[in-house]
Protein backbone atom coordinates (compact mmCIF):
# COMPACT_ATOMS: atom_id res chain seq x y z
CA UNK A 1 0.00 0.00 0.00
CA UNK A 2 1.20 3.53 -0.83
CA UNK A 3 1.99 4.91 2.52
CA UNK A 4 2.33 8.99 1.74
CA UNK A 5 3.11 10.72 5.84
CA UNK A 6 4.67 6.73 7.51
CA UNK A 7 5.07 8.93 10.29
CA UNK A 8 2.45 11.42 10.85
CA UNK A 9 -1.03 10.92 12.34
CA UNK A 10 -3.01 8.07 12.69
CA UNK A 11 -6.00 10.02 11.29
CA UNK A 12 -6.13 13.25 8.92
CA UNK A 13 -9.14 15.06 7.48
CA UNK A 14 -9.40 17.90 5.07
CA UNK A 15 -11.95 19.81 4.09
CA UNK A 16 -14.82 16.77 4.81
CA UNK A 17 -18.37 17.75 3.96
CA UNK A 18 -21.14 14.84 3.92
CA UNK A 19 -24.81 16.13 2.93
CA UNK A 20 -27.75 13.58 3.19
CA UNK A 21 -30.57 14.42 0.24
CA UNK A 22 -33.36 11.96 1.73
CA UNK A 23 -36.19 11.54 -1.34
CA UNK A 24 -38.71 14.04 -1.11
CA UNK A 25 -36.89 15.54 2.26
CA UNK A 26 -34.91 18.68 2.37
CA UNK A 27 -31.09 18.13 2.21
CA UNK A 28 -29.43 17.66 5.42
CA UNK A 29 -26.06 19.09 5.94
CA UNK A 30 -24.65 16.55 8.43
CA UNK A 31 -20.98 17.33 8.06
CA UNK A 32 -19.85 20.50 6.51
CA UNK A 33 -16.38 21.32 6.58
CA UNK A 34 -14.29 19.66 8.66
CA UNK A 35 -10.83 19.40 9.86
CA UNK A 36 -9.53 17.11 11.82
CA UNK A 37 -6.00 15.37 13.19
CA UNK A 38 -5.59 12.60 15.48
CA UNK A 39 -2.26 11.30 16.68
CA UNK A 40 -0.81 8.46 17.37
CA UNK A 41 -1.78 7.15 20.93
CA UNK A 42 -4.63 10.24 21.25
CA UNK A 43 -7.96 9.22 22.98
CA UNK A 44 -10.68 11.85 21.27
CA UNK A 45 -14.40 12.18 21.78
CA UNK A 46 -16.73 14.14 19.85
CA UNK A 47 -19.64 15.63 21.35
CA UNK A 48 -22.67 17.43 20.40
CA UNK A 49 -26.20 17.53 20.51
CA UNK A 50 -27.96 14.25 18.46
CA UNK A 51 -28.58 15.54 14.89
CA UNK A 52 -25.12 17.85 14.94
CA UNK A 53 -23.49 14.90 12.35
CA UNK A 54 -21.30 13.29 14.75
CA UNK A 55 -22.35 9.89 13.68
CA UNK A 56 -22.00 10.55 9.94
CA UNK A 57 -18.36 12.35 11.20
CA UNK A 58 -17.31 8.97 12.52
CA UNK A 59 -18.76 7.12 9.49
CA UNK A 60 -16.67 9.34 6.96
CA UNK A 61 -13.86 8.47 9.39
CA UNK A 62 -14.46 4.49 8.85
CA UNK A 63 -14.74 4.58 5.35
CA UNK A 64 -19.06 3.33 6.22
CA UNK A 65 -20.19 6.36 4.61
CA UNK A 66 -18.00 7.98 1.67
CA UNK A 67 -17.78 12.47 1.84
CA UNK A 68 -19.07 14.42 -1.14
CA UNK A 69 -15.78 16.22 -1.31
CA UNK A 70 -12.59 16.54 1.04
CA UNK A 71 -9.59 13.88 2.02
CA UNK A 72 -8.93 11.90 3.82
CA UNK A 73 -5.39 9.79 5.09
CA UNK A 74 -5.67 6.94 7.96
CA UNK A 75 -2.20 5.88 8.85
CA UNK A 76 -0.40 7.85 6.24
CA UNK A 77 -2.32 6.53 3.17
CA UNK A 78 -5.07 8.45 1.84
CA UNK A 79 -8.08 6.29 1.65
CA UNK A 80 -10.64 8.62 0.32
CA UNK A 81 -10.65 7.61 -3.24
CA UNK A 82 -10.67 3.59 -2.14
CA UNK A 83 -13.38 1.45 -3.60
CA UNK A 84 -15.70 -0.53 -1.20
CA UNK A 85 -13.26 -3.70 -1.38
CA UNK A 86 -10.17 -1.40 -0.56
CA UNK A 87 -11.75 -0.19 2.57
CA UNK A 88 -13.33 -3.10 3.80
CA UNK A 89 -9.48 -4.38 3.49
CA UNK A 90 -8.15 -1.62 5.60
CA UNK A 91 -10.90 -1.58 8.11
CA UNK A 92 -9.55 -5.36 8.37
CA UNK A 93 -6.50 -4.75 9.13
CA UNK A 94 -6.19 -1.20 10.59
CA UNK A 95 -9.66 0.19 11.52
CA UNK A 96 -11.61 -1.46 14.89
CA UNK A 97 -15.45 -0.27 15.00
CA UNK A 98 -17.74 -0.67 17.54
CA UNK A 99 -21.54 0.50 17.75
CA UNK A 100 -24.39 1.62 19.74
CA UNK A 101 -26.06 -1.71 19.51
CA UNK A 102 -23.11 -4.19 18.96
CA UNK A 103 -23.91 -5.51 15.59
CA UNK A 104 -22.52 -8.67 16.65
CA UNK A 105 -23.68 -11.54 14.49
CA UNK A 106 -26.62 -13.13 16.10
CA UNK A 107 -26.60 -17.17 14.60
CA UNK A 108 -22.62 -17.05 15.68
CA UNK A 109 -21.09 -18.08 18.85
CA UNK A 110 -19.47 -15.28 20.89
CA UNK A 111 -15.80 -17.09 20.36
CA UNK A 112 -16.56 -16.91 16.48
CA UNK A 113 -18.16 -13.25 16.42
CA UNK A 114 -14.59 -12.71 17.82
CA UNK A 115 -12.47 -15.31 15.64
CA UNK A 116 -14.41 -14.24 12.12
CA UNK A 117 -12.26 -11.15 11.62
CA UNK A 118 -9.26 -12.59 12.48
CA UNK A 119 -9.79 -15.35 10.12
CA UNK A 120 -10.57 -13.19 7.26
CA UNK A 121 -7.14 -11.29 7.91
CA UNK A 122 -5.18 -14.10 7.10
CA UNK A 123 -4.61 -15.08 10.53
CA UNK A 124 -4.37 -18.85 11.14
CA UNK A 125 -7.35 -20.58 13.31
CA UNK A 126 -4.59 -21.89 15.78
CA UNK A 127 -3.75 -18.15 15.90
CA UNK A 128 -7.48 -16.96 16.09
CA UNK A 129 -8.37 -19.11 18.77
CA UNK A 130 -5.30 -17.56 21.06
CA UNK A 131 -5.84 -14.55 20.31
CA UNK A 132 -9.72 -14.57 20.84
CA UNK A 133 -8.91 -16.48 24.19
CA UNK A 134 -6.53 -14.13 25.55
CA UNK A 135 -8.79 -10.94 24.63
CA UNK A 136 -12.10 -12.53 25.86
CA UNK A 137 -10.32 -13.50 29.55
CA UNK A 138 -8.89 -9.75 29.76
CA UNK A 139 -12.69 -8.24 28.96
CA UNK A 140 -13.81 -10.72 31.59
CA UNK A 141 -15.67 -12.69 29.58
CA UNK A 142 -14.24 -16.16 29.97
CA UNK A 143 -16.68 -18.99 29.83
CA UNK A 144 -18.92 -16.92 27.64
CA UNK A 145 -17.55 -18.68 24.60
CA UNK A 146 -20.38 -20.72 23.71
CA UNK A 147 -23.25 -18.20 23.93
CA UNK A 148 -24.74 -16.41 21.44
CA UNK A 149 -24.92 -12.37 21.71
CA UNK A 150 -28.56 -12.90 22.45
CA UNK A 151 -28.10 -15.28 25.52
CA UNK A 152 -25.53 -11.93 27.08
CA UNK A 153 -26.17 -8.77 28.79
CA UNK A 154 -26.12 -5.57 26.75
CA UNK A 155 -22.78 -4.57 28.51
CA UNK A 156 -21.40 -8.43 27.90
CA UNK A 157 -22.16 -7.92 24.52
CA UNK A 158 -20.64 -4.58 24.04
CA UNK A 159 -17.32 -5.91 25.45
CA UNK A 160 -17.66 -8.65 22.81
CA UNK A 161 -18.06 -6.01 20.16
CA UNK A 162 -15.02 -4.53 21.77
CA UNK A 163 -12.72 -7.87 21.30
CA UNK A 164 -14.32 -8.01 17.92
CA UNK A 165 -13.06 -4.41 16.79
CA UNK A 166 -9.30 -4.59 18.90
CA UNK A 167 -9.00 -8.50 17.45
CA UNK A 168 -6.84 -7.71 14.43
CA UNK A 169 -4.89 -4.95 16.88
CA UNK A 170 -6.02 -1.99 14.79
CA UNK A 171 -4.72 1.20 14.53
CA UNK A 172 -7.26 3.24 15.56
CA UNK A 173 -10.07 1.99 17.44
CA UNK A 174 -13.72 3.69 16.56
CA UNK A 175 -16.90 3.78 18.45
CA UNK A 176 -20.18 5.23 17.76
CA UNK A 177 -21.90 6.24 21.15
CA UNK A 178 -20.58 2.81 22.98
CA UNK A 179 -22.08 2.98 25.54
CA UNK A 180 -25.25 4.51 24.20
CA UNK A 181 -27.76 1.11 24.61
CA UNK A 182 -25.73 0.24 28.41
CA UNK A 183 -26.92 0.77 31.89
CA UNK A 184 -24.94 2.55 34.18
CA UNK A 185 -22.91 -0.60 35.52
CA UNK A 186 -22.13 -1.73 31.66
CA UNK A 187 -21.43 2.02 31.08
CA UNK A 188 -18.86 2.31 34.00
CA UNK A 189 -17.08 -0.96 32.34
CA UNK A 190 -16.49 -0.01 28.91
CA UNK A 191 -14.99 2.90 30.18
CA UNK A 192 -13.07 1.21 32.19
CA UNK A 193 -11.91 -1.17 29.39
CA UNK A 194 -11.82 1.54 26.84
CA UNK A 195 -9.21 3.83 29.49
CA UNK A 196 -6.89 0.65 29.98
CA UNK A 197 -6.40 -0.11 26.12
CA UNK A 198 -5.65 3.82 25.51
CA UNK A 199 -3.37 3.41 28.36
CA UNK A 200 -1.38 1.04 26.41
CA UNK A 201 -1.50 3.24 23.73
CA UNK A 202 -4.14 2.37 21.61
CA UNK A 203 -5.54 5.12 19.51
CA UNK A 204 -9.69 5.82 19.98
CA UNK A 205 -12.00 8.26 18.72
CA UNK A 206 -15.67 7.78 19.91
CA UNK A 207 -18.77 9.96 19.62
CA UNK A 208 -20.85 10.05 22.36
CA UNK A 209 -23.50 12.27 23.94
CA UNK A 210 -22.55 11.19 27.44
CA UNK A 211 -20.23 13.50 29.44
CA UNK A 212 -18.84 10.90 31.13
CA UNK A 213 -17.40 8.46 28.15
CA UNK A 214 -16.15 12.11 27.00
CA UNK A 215 -14.54 13.20 30.23
CA UNK A 216 -12.24 9.65 29.98
CA UNK A 217 -10.61 10.99 26.75
CA UNK A 218 -7.37 13.45 26.47
CA UNK A 219 -9.56 15.88 23.90
CA UNK A 220 -12.96 16.77 23.70
CA UNK A 221 -14.07 17.92 20.37
CA UNK A 222 -17.65 20.00 20.21
CA UNK A 223 -19.57 19.38 17.03
CA UNK A 224 -22.60 21.31 16.17
CA UNK A 225 -24.52 21.63 13.13
CA UNK A 226 -22.24 19.82 11.39
CA UNK A 227 -18.41 22.11 12.07
CA UNK A 228 -16.21 21.26 14.83
CA UNK A 229 -17.12 24.38 17.28
CA UNK A 230 -14.37 23.83 20.25
CA UNK A 231 -11.60 21.23 20.35
CA UNK A 232 -10.13 20.82 23.87
CA UNK A 233 -7.36 19.05 25.80
CA UNK A 234 -8.51 18.19 29.13
CA UNK A 235 -6.40 17.68 31.81
CA UNK A 236 -3.88 20.66 31.44
CA UNK A 237 -6.09 23.96 31.33
CA UNK A 238 -3.72 26.34 33.07
CA UNK A 239 -6.57 29.01 34.17
CA UNK A 240 -9.09 26.57 35.74
CA UNK A 241 -10.06 27.06 39.03
CA UNK A 242 -8.98 23.79 41.38
CA UNK A 243 -12.04 23.95 43.77
CA UNK A 244 -14.14 22.89 40.86
CA UNK A 245 -14.96 19.27 42.62
CA UNK A 246 -15.41 20.41 45.57
CA UNK A 247 -17.71 23.42 44.55
CA UNK A 248 -19.91 20.73 42.83
CA UNK A 249 -20.35 18.33 45.53
CA UNK A 250 -20.75 20.99 48.41
CA UNK A 251 -24.21 20.54 49.98
CA UNK A 252 -26.83 21.87 52.26
CA UNK A 253 -26.09 20.76 55.84
CA UNK B 1 -22.34 20.67 59.50
CA UNK B 2 -24.73 21.65 62.48
CA UNK B 3 -27.65 18.69 61.36
CA UNK B 4 -25.08 15.85 59.95
CA UNK B 5 -23.15 16.25 63.70
CA UNK B 6 -26.44 16.00 65.34
CA UNK B 7 -27.71 13.07 63.39
CA UNK B 8 -24.40 11.17 64.19
CA UNK B 9 -25.04 11.73 67.98
CA UNK B 10 -28.22 10.30 67.56
CA UNK B 11 -26.45 6.71 67.23
CA UNK B 12 -24.86 6.97 70.44
CA UNK B 13 -22.48 9.52 72.45
CA UNK B 14 -19.08 10.38 70.72
CA UNK B 15 -16.19 12.96 71.01
CA UNK B 16 -15.22 15.23 68.09
CA UNK B 17 -12.32 13.09 66.89
CA UNK B 18 -14.63 10.47 66.54
CA UNK B 19 -17.20 12.48 64.48
CA UNK B 20 -15.03 13.65 62.40
CA UNK B 21 -13.77 10.34 61.71
CA UNK B 22 -17.34 9.00 61.49
CA UNK B 23 -18.01 11.72 58.85
CA UNK B 24 -15.13 10.63 56.49
CA UNK B 25 -16.31 6.81 56.45
CA UNK B 26 -19.69 7.56 55.54
CA UNK B 27 -18.74 10.29 52.69
CA UNK B 28 -15.64 9.19 51.66
CA UNK B 29 -12.79 11.33 50.18
CA UNK B 30 -15.10 13.04 47.25
CA UNK B 31 -17.41 15.62 50.26
CA UNK B 32 -14.61 18.24 51.71
CA UNK B 33 -14.56 17.24 55.10
CA UNK B 34 -14.54 19.80 57.94
CA UNK B 35 -11.58 19.92 59.61
CA UNK B 36 -11.41 19.20 63.44
CA UNK B 37 -11.58 22.76 64.65
CA UNK B 38 -15.22 23.65 62.78
CA UNK B 39 -16.36 19.94 64.59
CA UNK B 40 -15.18 21.48 68.35
CA UNK B 41 -16.73 25.00 67.57
CA UNK B 42 -19.47 23.71 65.90
CA UNK B 43 -20.62 20.69 69.07
CA UNK B 44 -19.63 23.89 71.59
CA UNK B 45 -22.51 25.84 69.73
CA UNK B 46 -24.67 22.74 69.72
CA UNK B 47 -23.81 22.27 73.49
CA UNK B 48 -24.93 25.93 74.26
CA UNK B 49 -28.25 25.36 72.45
CA UNK B 50 -28.97 22.60 74.48
CA UNK B 51 -28.91 20.30 71.80
CA UNK B 52 -26.31 18.10 73.40
CA UNK B 53 -24.56 17.73 76.54
CA UNK B 54 -21.06 17.12 76.86
CA UNK B 55 -19.38 15.03 79.99
CA UNK B 56 -15.47 15.07 80.67
CA UNK B 57 -14.20 11.91 80.55
CA UNK B 58 -10.64 11.51 82.38
CA UNK B 59 -8.08 9.58 80.31
CA UNK B 60 -4.93 9.00 82.14
CA UNK B 61 -2.34 9.74 79.54
CA UNK B 62 -3.59 12.06 77.48
CA UNK B 63 -6.02 15.34 78.24
CA UNK B 64 -9.72 14.50 79.36
CA UNK B 65 -11.87 14.04 76.09
CA UNK B 66 -15.33 15.61 76.10
CA UNK B 67 -17.76 13.17 75.05
CA UNK B 68 -21.32 14.44 73.83
CA UNK B 69 -24.43 12.96 74.18
CA UNK B 70 -27.75 13.82 72.52
CA UNK B 71 -30.65 15.47 74.33
CA UNK B 72 -34.54 15.51 73.54
CA UNK B 73 -34.14 18.63 71.79
CA UNK B 74 -31.63 17.52 70.06
CA UNK B 75 -33.75 14.76 68.51
CA UNK B 76 -36.52 16.62 67.60
CA UNK B 77 -34.20 18.74 65.75
CA UNK B 78 -33.05 16.36 63.91
CA UNK B 79 -36.61 14.62 63.33
CA UNK B 80 -37.51 17.62 61.98
CA UNK B 81 -34.78 17.77 59.50
CA UNK B 82 -35.61 14.92 57.94
CA UNK B 83 -39.24 15.98 58.06
CA UNK B 84 -38.57 18.98 55.89
CA UNK B 85 -37.60 18.45 52.33
CA UNK B 86 -34.62 19.81 50.78
CA UNK B 87 -34.37 22.83 48.38
CA UNK B 88 -32.99 22.30 45.00
CA UNK B 89 -29.11 22.80 44.66
CA UNK B 90 -29.46 25.21 41.88
CA UNK B 91 -32.01 28.20 41.20
CA UNK B 92 -29.30 31.01 40.63
CA UNK B 93 -26.38 30.37 38.21
CA UNK B 94 -23.61 32.94 38.29
CA UNK B 95 -22.33 31.88 34.73
CA UNK B 96 -26.07 32.26 33.51
CA UNK B 97 -25.64 36.05 34.56
CA UNK B 98 -22.43 36.33 32.25
CA UNK B 99 -24.36 34.41 29.31
CA UNK B 100 -27.20 37.10 29.96
CA UNK B 101 -24.78 40.20 30.21
CA UNK B 102 -22.29 39.46 27.41
CA UNK B 103 -24.14 41.20 24.44
CA UNK B 104 -24.79 44.10 26.74
CA UNK B 105 -21.30 44.58 27.72
CA UNK B 106 -19.97 44.58 23.75
CA UNK B 107 -17.01 42.86 25.66
CA UNK B 108 -17.34 38.92 26.13
CA UNK B 109 -18.49 36.52 23.16
CA UNK B 110 -22.05 34.36 24.13
CA UNK B 111 -20.19 31.42 22.81
CA UNK B 112 -16.44 31.57 23.81
CA UNK B 113 -18.37 32.08 27.33
CA UNK B 114 -20.05 28.76 26.05
CA UNK B 115 -17.15 26.85 25.09
CA UNK B 116 -15.10 27.73 28.48
CA UNK B 117 -17.61 26.68 30.49
CA UNK B 118 -18.32 23.35 28.86
CA UNK B 119 -14.10 23.00 29.30
CA UNK B 120 -14.55 23.44 32.70
CA UNK B 121 -17.50 20.91 33.45
CA UNK B 122 -15.42 18.56 31.81
CA UNK B 123 -12.54 18.78 33.48
CA UNK B 124 -14.57 18.41 36.64
CA UNK B 125 -16.01 15.50 35.09
CA UNK B 126 -12.96 13.73 34.61
CA UNK B 127 -11.63 14.56 38.08
CA UNK B 128 -14.85 13.24 39.64
CA UNK B 129 -14.25 9.75 37.76
CA UNK B 130 -10.41 9.47 38.90
CA UNK B 131 -12.27 10.36 42.52
CA UNK B 132 -14.87 7.60 41.84
CA UNK B 133 -12.18 4.77 40.50
CA UNK B 134 -9.97 5.92 43.41
CA UNK B 135 -13.04 5.85 46.25
CA UNK B 136 -13.74 2.11 47.85
CA UNK B 137 -16.12 0.66 45.34
CA UNK B 138 -18.26 -1.06 48.75
CA UNK B 139 -18.61 2.53 50.36
CA UNK B 140 -21.64 2.94 48.23
CA UNK B 141 -22.93 6.56 49.98
CA UNK B 142 -19.22 7.94 48.74
CA UNK B 143 -20.08 6.20 45.38
CA UNK B 144 -23.50 7.34 45.03
CA UNK B 145 -22.36 11.28 46.02
CA UNK B 146 -19.47 11.36 43.13
CA UNK B 147 -22.52 10.11 40.80
CA UNK B 148 -24.87 12.66 41.92
CA UNK B 149 -22.33 15.26 41.00
CA UNK B 150 -21.71 14.03 37.59
CA UNK B 151 -25.64 13.57 37.02
CA UNK B 152 -26.01 17.17 37.87
CA UNK B 153 -22.67 18.03 35.84
CA UNK B 154 -24.59 16.18 32.60
CA UNK B 155 -27.25 18.22 33.12
CA UNK B 156 -25.10 21.19 33.08
CA UNK B 157 -23.43 20.29 30.10
CA UNK B 158 -26.95 19.59 28.25
CA UNK B 159 -27.74 22.94 29.08
CA UNK B 160 -24.83 24.60 27.58
CA UNK B 161 -25.64 22.71 24.67
CA UNK B 162 -29.13 24.08 24.47
CA UNK B 163 -27.56 27.68 25.00
CA UNK B 164 -25.02 27.31 21.86
CA UNK B 165 -28.16 26.01 20.01
CA UNK B 166 -29.98 28.42 20.62
CA UNK B 167 -27.25 31.03 20.63
CA UNK B 168 -25.67 30.47 17.53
Amino acid sequence: MNRDEPSGPILRAAGLVKTHRPEGAAPVHAVRGVDLTVARGEFVAVTGPSGAGKSTLLHLLGGLDRPDSGALWVDGRQVDTYSEARWAELRRHHIGIVFQFFNLVSNLSVADNVELPALLAGRSPRQARTDRTELLDELGLTGKENCTPGELSGGEQQRVALARALVNSPSLLLADEPAGSLDSKGTREVLRLLARFHRRGQTILLVTHDARIASAADRVISFFDGRVRDDAHLGSAPDRPAAGVSDVLKLKG
Amino acid sequence: MRLPLLALLVGGPAHGYELKQALENLLGAAYPQPNVGQIYVTLNRLEKAALIEGEDVEQSDRPNKRIYRITDAGRETVDAWFEETTAEPRVRDEFFMKLALAPHTGTADQITLINKQRRQYLNTMRDLSKLAASEDRDNRVAQLLIEGAMLHLQADLDWLERCQEELE
